[in-house]
């Protein structure tokens, strides 16, 4: 078992947003979060790399506990978020974007192995080192939140609604390229609102509804599921 | 509310007219009144301008430090003003009491005169900026940090708190006291004046005539200014720590998922803003030498009109603006009356914020998701 997350209870405020979640994920695979809009999606992950704290709950990486491990040393220890809206540094290079994302490494020679990696899966970025991240499209900003977590040379990626505000060609562009990271040997965590795309990709899937998980399974079985497919997937 | 209703005034008021109308009134008057007296007695204006870089250039160091946790905490420190105060005193008590400045002397006696007192010049304001540095660095951890998401008024009403605090200490009998002290040099002053030619002013003699006056202090603090300007601009555009600060000063949340130590950013801002006023209290001691526990109020006050004119967040703006402010207050010394310079100083600051809040440089407020 790569990451297991326990009964992980958050709350915003008086709000109860995460309400006892358990799921885990397998070394090499791709484990999708689907659910609507305030399921609360973004907020495991935002726990899982150590921005939110739980109020109660674990979570275990490699058999070790970094429920309150910093954020910045989750990410040295191999897992690396692209977040939700990309979050682009605007201000600096597409270079400057990807050094950032290396920002734990010190080994040179590893940071280049990374950046020709990036570059090879997003040729795009190569093209416009130089430029600024925010005069990129969404798309190429999507590649670049992507590949400037890949820089951290992660065990586990974990990416934030990859697709959102992308044409259906550019997120099929991403979406190979996610199984092509994947098939490199890293593991993914995928929350998604476009659960089609995701489970069309992913091993196994967890439904999740206002803070709980409703449902669990591999992803055929769930794209199979008459209460996914009504709830998700657009069919009547 | 509908655009129809607007009265005649309020349509004055969001268009900002009075104050473009002031402005545009007082550079007329200004260009007008200047280019006049230069035009009758140019060595005078050129020595006004010689007199304003050099004020402009130290302006310039502190405005730094204000411009750069601005931009990362969008904190006001007030508190940066006296910083500088504490570099110019760690400066004294280094050369009047401890001769840190002859230590190349008497380590290496064979050593040309001009170079052991450059290198012992540079030990001293490499001191002061060290001791600044560790002191912003003490103050951002136990006052700035525990209020990093509190609201920003709390802020900025501790960093109040913290430069009445360090005039008031620095006040105390044992620490600086609460009196004028009179500043010694490192190095001795000397003046050349240019008429035919350069020469050099001998001591205690009058400049002649139509002469223009410059000092080695002149040449030291343009130098020393360049070098640090040069440097902290490699170290924020090209360095790793540099990009990080950047990163951090965009988006805080994200900096910390790419594994940024954001609080450690934080600190380093504070170190380098604060080692700047460091070497500018040094240098603003050696132009002016005269040193006390309030004296980092005024000039802390017109560098942060400096960053504020240049638009509060950016690097280049606190340079411009503080070369700006600088002429614009020894002109106004030289041809108005010289208690007119702070009253031009804080002109500026409410044209400013009436006409261009964002100042020269900035940018409008980023709606942040």
């Amino acid at each position: 078992m790569l990451l297991e997350v326990q009964d992980l209870n958050v709350y915003y405020g008086a709000i109860h947003a995460l309400q006892g979640i358990s799921f885990s994920i397998n070394q090499g695979e791709i484990v999708t979060l689907i659910g609507a809009n305030g399921a609360g999606k973004s907020t495991t992950l935002n726990t899982i790399s150590g921005i939110l704290r739980p109020r109660s709950g674990k979570v275990i990486f490699k058999d070790r506990d970094i429920t309150l491990t910093p954020a910045e040393e989750i990410v040295r220890l191999g897992i690396c978020q692209s977040p939700e809206g990309r979050k682009i540094f605007a201000t600096l290079t597409v270079m400057e974007n990807l050094e950032m994302g290396a920002f734990t490494q010190t080994d040179k020679n590893e940071i280049n192995r990374s950046l020709e990696r990036v570059f090879r899966s997003f040729p795009r970025l190569k093209e416009r080192q130089n430029q600024l991240g925010g005069t990129l499209s969404g798309g190429e900003q999507q590649m670049l939140a992507i590949g400037r977590a890949l820089m951290s040379h992660p065990q586990l990626l974990l990416l934030d609604e990859p697709s959102m505000g992308l044409s259906p060609i550019l997120v099929e562009e991403i979406f190979n390229i996610i199984q092509e990271i994947n098939a490199q040997g890293t593991s993914i965590l995928l929350v998604e609102q476009n659960a089609q795309m995701a489970l069309s990709v992913a091993h196994r899937g967890y439904v999740l509804e206002t803070g709980r998980i409703v449902l669990s399974g591999d992803s055929t079985d769930l794209m199979n599921n008459p209460q996914v497919a009504k709830a998700y997937l657009g069919a009547h | 509310m509908e655009n129809e209703r607007l009265t005649f005034i309020d349509r004055m008021i969001k268009g900002k007219w009075i104050g473009k109308l002031l402005l545009t009134v007082i550079v007329l008057f200004a260009v007008w009144g200047v280019g006049n007296k230069a035009i009758h007695n140019p060595q005078l204006f050129i020595q006004q301008i010689i007199n304003g870089l050099q004020l402009g250039f130290v302006y310039a160091l502190i405005a730094l430090g204000y411009t750069m946790v601005y931009g990362i905490v969008r904190l006001i420190n007030f508190a940066h003003g006296d910083v500088f105060m504490v570099g110019a005193m760690v400066s004294y008590f280094a050369v009047g009491s401890f001769h840190l400045h002859q230590w190349p002397a008497a380590a290496f006696p064979g050593l040309p005169n001009f170079i052991s007192l450059l290198i012992g010049t540079i030990s001293v304001i490499l001191l002061s900026m060290a001791i600044c540095a560790i002191l912003a660095v003490t103050i951002e951890r136990i006052a700035y940090k525990p209020l990093r998401n509190a609201p920003r008024i709390s802020a900025l009403i501790t960093a109040i708190g913290v430069s009445f605090f360090l005039e008031y200490f620095g006040a105390l009998p044992f620490v600086f006291t609460p009196n004028f002290i009179t500043y010694k040099r490192p190095y001795e002053i000397v003046t050349w004046y240019i008429k035919d030619g350069i020469h050099r002013l001998e001591a205690g003699k009058a400049p002649p005539q139509g002469g223009i006056l410059f000092s080695n202090n002149l040449i030291i603090i343009i130098l020393v200014t360049v070098l640090l300007l040069l440097s902290l601009t490699y170290i924020v555009q090209k360095t790793k720590i540099g990009k990080a600060m950047r990163a951090s000063a965009y988006d805080k949340p994200t900096s910390r998922l790419m594994g940024i130590n954001v609080d450690g950013i934080i600190s380093i801002t504070f170190a380098l803003g604060a080692a700047l006023a460091g070497a500018a209290g040094v240098l603003y001691a050696t132009a002016y030498p005269q040193v006390f526990f309030w004296m980092g109020i005024i000039p802390g006050l017109k560098a942060f009109i400096a960053a504020v004119l240049g638009g509060i967040g950016s690097i280049p703006g606190a340079f411009v603006g503080a070369l700006i402010m600088g002429q614009a207050e020894v002109l106004a010394a030289g041809y108005i009356s010289t208690p007119m310079r702070d009253a031009i100083a804080f002109s500026i600051l409410i044209l400013v914020l009436l006409v261009r809040p964002t100042g020269i440089y900035g940018e409008p407020e980023r709606e942040k998701a």
